[in-house]
């Protein structure tokens, strides 16, 4: 492509990329030359700056629905001291590393951060997973140049193009072959390019991955190695990540958090990160998981959320909740994005009603810890459950119907649900239908006021 | 692993490396990537759009036609008189010692496939799906494979697991569903499987195998190019016609092309899917032709010589390991003899006629035998052996498997994950609680273990 064709190409892009990210990322995928792809990166970037945020644009008056500050949110590490003073991540990179006999002041001085956001977080995760196993593939659609979000950028590069790779465009496809992968001893990290893509594959998902390894029976346990891949016939090690959740802008097809159709299914585990540390943390534990991982990434976060992470490799557990700040009158659980939603409401909600407001990042949707939501419950007494996909048989059902059934006694209110609407996002509405502020806002002052 | 990283770095190609390689083929055998110029070359009498970079330009307008007439040819050795066909060949390259293994292969899957259709008849088990007719593809496709090598397989390849060497007594556990079943009695009948043979377990959905052989076969590939000096396998993955209508198939076919993957996709067409006829199926040359569509090296074969299946799957192994590795599609045509399964009476849908005149005209076993017969090697005595020996060896392995204990009441949760969850520890305790309560309403005596197997705790 000559000089001036790029150029044009890329006046092209920018023009789009006002009205829609999505036509920007896919036509990124469609440059073949490195060049124009780097110029219309700087061209987006500058239109960024330029327009800021058209889509998310708040109402003049609004004290509650104000746009995230992700740079003061205390959801995010904003300094290394903050993330190297989290007791978790120090024992998970303790662990990680071997170094248990380390005191944590020690620790904290031999690990380092940097400053990442989410898509910087999921590459470098990948890019640990590929460089510790040699047994790992990354691929799927647009992931050779990097991916339509870039979490695969200079992968394909570094390790090669037979171990990051480009796929057809079919998600069946891909996440058959990532589990005949699994099945014969590879570590595949499939991506699908939106969670609201990967219908195609439920059958994939469902009846195939999440029962492998209990059809196989005694040839599962085959020679079970101790990092637990083992040589048996499971999907142990098979992970599909897929970007999910509002952008502002997605509609019907780039919206969706399709969590609670998998938690539906014995034998998947489902994760949903709600930083870059989680992300890379959590992804990381999905790689070395026995069983297969659904790994759904907020993609409103992908860019916006950014935070300290530590530059050494390290797993966070997939079946532990994080009670991310303490409280006493009401317990909110959630997971993903609409955690700083909820974060943003208790602090509204302490300041006007002096109340205490316990919340909870789930981390592991399916199977989720259920002992430490309900340990907070029995001391609150009251439980809401919030998160962006419909309230009808969401993950929230289930988290309220086990409350209720472990609390009953000690609950001094139903068990609220704060959720997407049950209808489809359609694009104008979607911040009527997704949860805010002030609709969480008002859930804990009603079941404060019950 | 050793690959072309220098030369093809990352996804980018400049114009500088595209104008270095046209003057080759347009494709890198390495990553089967396809490199072409994005503009077209003045005078040029071919297309350069990227998605066709070899097509000549025409002025006459004419579509192409599916024809019947020019269906793609079907490769036999054998007649159905076991004669070979054309003399001036060489003779068939099996030893005779294994050919007889080969037909005592098919037999004894025909033998137990009419015992265990009675029994499932008089209700010793639940399902059953016999091979009848089509015992040729199965085994003669098994001969010709490695033993390292791993099968996919759909339900109606028995004589796979037969070649490979289950015993009746493993049939037996996995159709009785006894202690002894790999699949811990959790699967229907005839979903066998064995990580010790290399075959991966049989699921019911239809056609969902068919990508992961491609997977499968792509680790195949980084294996075998990780270890050069060890034998080098191919994947193959077995599936009927009608399972080739499934979007399973168009993907696997697609990807498997695309990532160059070493699979022996072996498609049984046997004229029907339950009741549906091919002609409700599809409307091309029948499975074959979409293998080109592909950019897939592809055959039809006669499904009910034993021989030329053998033959097609040698060289189709040997093909797809060629150049780091290639997918090849088998159509082989054969007649399903049989009832769907135990749960389907085909006369519902076909002349029974029909079937009698594939029964008795030409099936693979026959075939074989006589071939076998006019050699020399086969009689009607050994014929009156094989099959009481086969009668009563499978006889022998159903008595004692129907015999046999269950699975420990533990399989019903294990598994389900690597490790149970405080859920399911908890539904376990729940499940105990209950059958302790009310336990003239549950018989748990037949279960390893009884009550005792109902725990998750390590084995």
């Amino acid at each position: 492509m000559d000089e001036s064709a790029s150029r044009r190409e890329v006046e092209v892009v920018c023009e789009r990329n006002k009205v829609d990210l999505y036509v920007h990322t896919k036509m990124i995928s469609q440059v073949r030359s490195l060049k124009t792809r780097r110029i219309i990166a700087t061209c987006h970037i500058n239109i960024v700056k330029a327009t800021g945020r058209h889509y998310s644009s708040h109402a003049p008056r609004a004290r509650l629905n104000l746009p995230t500050d992700y740079s003061t949110t205390p959801l995010l590490h904003h300094t290394s001291r903050s993330a190297l003073s989290n007791s978790e991540l120090v024992a998970a990179l303790k662990q990680s590393h071997g170094g248990h006999d380390t005191t944590t002041a020690a620790a904290t001085t031999t690990f380092t951060t940097s400053r990442q956001n989410l898509f910087t977080a999921i590459n470098s995760a990948l890019a640990h997973a590929l460089r510790s196993d040699s047994r790992t593939l990354v691929f799927g659609e647009d992931v050779s140049f990097g991916g339509v979000f870039r979490c695969s950028m200079n992968l394909a590069s570094e390790f090669g193009p037979d171990r990051v790779f480009n796929t057809p465009l079919s998600e069946q496809g891909i996440v058959g072959f990532a589990i005949g992968a699994a099945l014969q001893g590879m570590r595949p990290i499939a991506e699908i390019q939106f969670a609201d893509y990967v219908f195609p594959a439920f059958d994939q998902i469902v009846n195939e991955a999440a029962k492998v390894r209990y059809r196989s029976g005694t040839n599962a346990q085959h020679a079970q190695q101790e990092d637990g891949g083992g040589d048996g016939v499971h999907c142990g090690g098979l992970v599909i990540r897929m970007p999910a959740g509002g952008v502002g802008h997605g509609a019907l097809y780039h919206t969706q958090s399709p969590e609670s159709l998998f938690t539906h299914v014995p034998g998947m585990r489902v994760v949903v990160p709600r930083s870059p540390t989680q992300a890379k943390g959590l992804l990381l534990a999905a790689v070395e998981c026995p069983d297969p991982v659904i790994f759904m990434e907020p993609k409103i976060l992908y860019r916006a959320a950014v935070e300290h992470v530590p530059q050494e490799a390290y797993t966070l557990p997939l079946d532990k909740a994080d009670v991310i700040k303490p409280g006493e009158d009401v317990t909110v659980v959630s997971y993903g994005t609409p955690l700083y939603t909820c974060q943003a409401a208790i602090d509204a909600v302490e300041k006007d009603l002096k109340c205490s407001v316990e919340l909870i990042d789930l981390r592991t949707i399916y199977p989720w810890d259920r002992q430490t939501v309900m340990d907070s419950v029995r001391k609150t007494g009251r439980c809401i459950v919030v998160h962006e996909s419909m309230v009808n048989a969401g993950v929230g059902a289930e988290v309220a119907a086990t409350v209720q059934e472990g609390c009953f006694l000690r609950l001094a209110a139903p068990v609220q649900r704060v959720a997407g609407w049950s209808t489809h996002t359609g694009l104008l509405y979607e911040k009527f239908i997704l949860p805010d502020v002030a609709r969480v806002y008002d859930s804990i002052k009603r079941i404060l006021d019950y | 692993m050793a690959m072309n990283r220098t030369l093809f770095r990352g996804s980018v190609v400049t114009n500088h490396v595209v104008a270095r390689i046209t003057s080759r083929p347009n494709l890198c055998t390495r990553c089967q990537q396809r490199w072409s110029s994005v503009s077209q070359r003045p005078g040029s009498d071919r297309v350069q759009f990227p998605g066709a970079v070899n097509s000549k330009f025409t002025t006459g307008l004419k579509f192409q036609r599916a024809s019947e007439d020019d269906a793609m040819p079907t490769y036999r050795i054998l007649d159905q008189e076991g004669r070979i066909v054309d003399g001036a060949q060489q003779p068939p390259d099996i030893t005779d010692s294994e050919a007889i293994r080969l037909y005592k292969d098919m037999v004894n899957v025909s033998v137990m496939d009419v015992i265990m259709f009675d029994a499932q008849r008089q209700g010793r088990v639940s399902f059953y799906m016999v091979s009848a007719g089509e015992e040729g593809i199965a085994v003669g496709s098994a001969s010709a494979l490695s033993l390292s090598d791993p099968i996919f397989a759909q339900y109606r390849e028995t004589g796979l697991f037969q070649y490979r060497g289950f015993t009746h007594d493993d049939f037996m556990a996995q159709l009785f569903a006894t202690k002894d079943d790999p699949g811990l009695g959790r699967n229907m009948p005839v979903h066998y499987g064995s990580k010790k043979l290399n075959m991966h377990t049989i699921s019911s959905p239809l056609a969902t195998q068919i990508p992961h052989a491609a997977g499968a076969a792509y680790a195949v590939k980084m294996q075998n190019m990780q270890n050069p000096m060890d034998e080098q396998r191919v994947v193959a993955c077995y599936f009927g016609e009608g399972a080739a209508s499934e979007g399973d198939f168009h993907a696997a076919l697609n990807i498997a092309a695309t990532r160059s993957c070493p699979v022996l996709f072996v498609c049984r067409n046997n004229g029907f899917a339950i009741s549906t006829p091919t002609l409700e199926q599809y409307r091309g040359d029948g499975i074959a032709s979409r293998g080109v569509g592909y950019g897939i090296d592809t055959i039809r074969v006669d499904g009910n010589d034993i021989l030329a299946v053998r033959e097609v799957t040698r060289q189709a192994r040997e093909l797809a390991l060629k150049d780091g590795g290639r997918p090849v599609l088998i159509e082989a045509m054969s007649y399903r003899v049989s009832h769907h399964s135990t749960s389907d009476d085909s006369f519902a849908y076909r002349a029974k006629v029909e079937v009698e005149d594939w029964k008795r005209r030409d099936n693979p076993i026959t075939r074989l035998r006589k071939w076998m017969e006019a050699k020399g090697i086969w009689d009607d005595e050994k014929e009156r052996n094989l099959r009481a020996d086969a009668r009563k060896s499978v006889l022998t392995a159903y008595r004692k498997a129907e015999n046999e204990k269950k699975p420990p009441l533990s399989s019903l949760m294990s598994d389900v994950y690597a490790e149970p969850t405080e859920e399911q520890k908890e539904q376990m305790a729940k499940l105990r609680s209950h059958l302790e309560k009310y336990p003239d309403e549950y018989d748990v005596s037949e279960f390893e273990g009884g009550m005792e197997g109902l725990t998750l705790e390590k084995k």
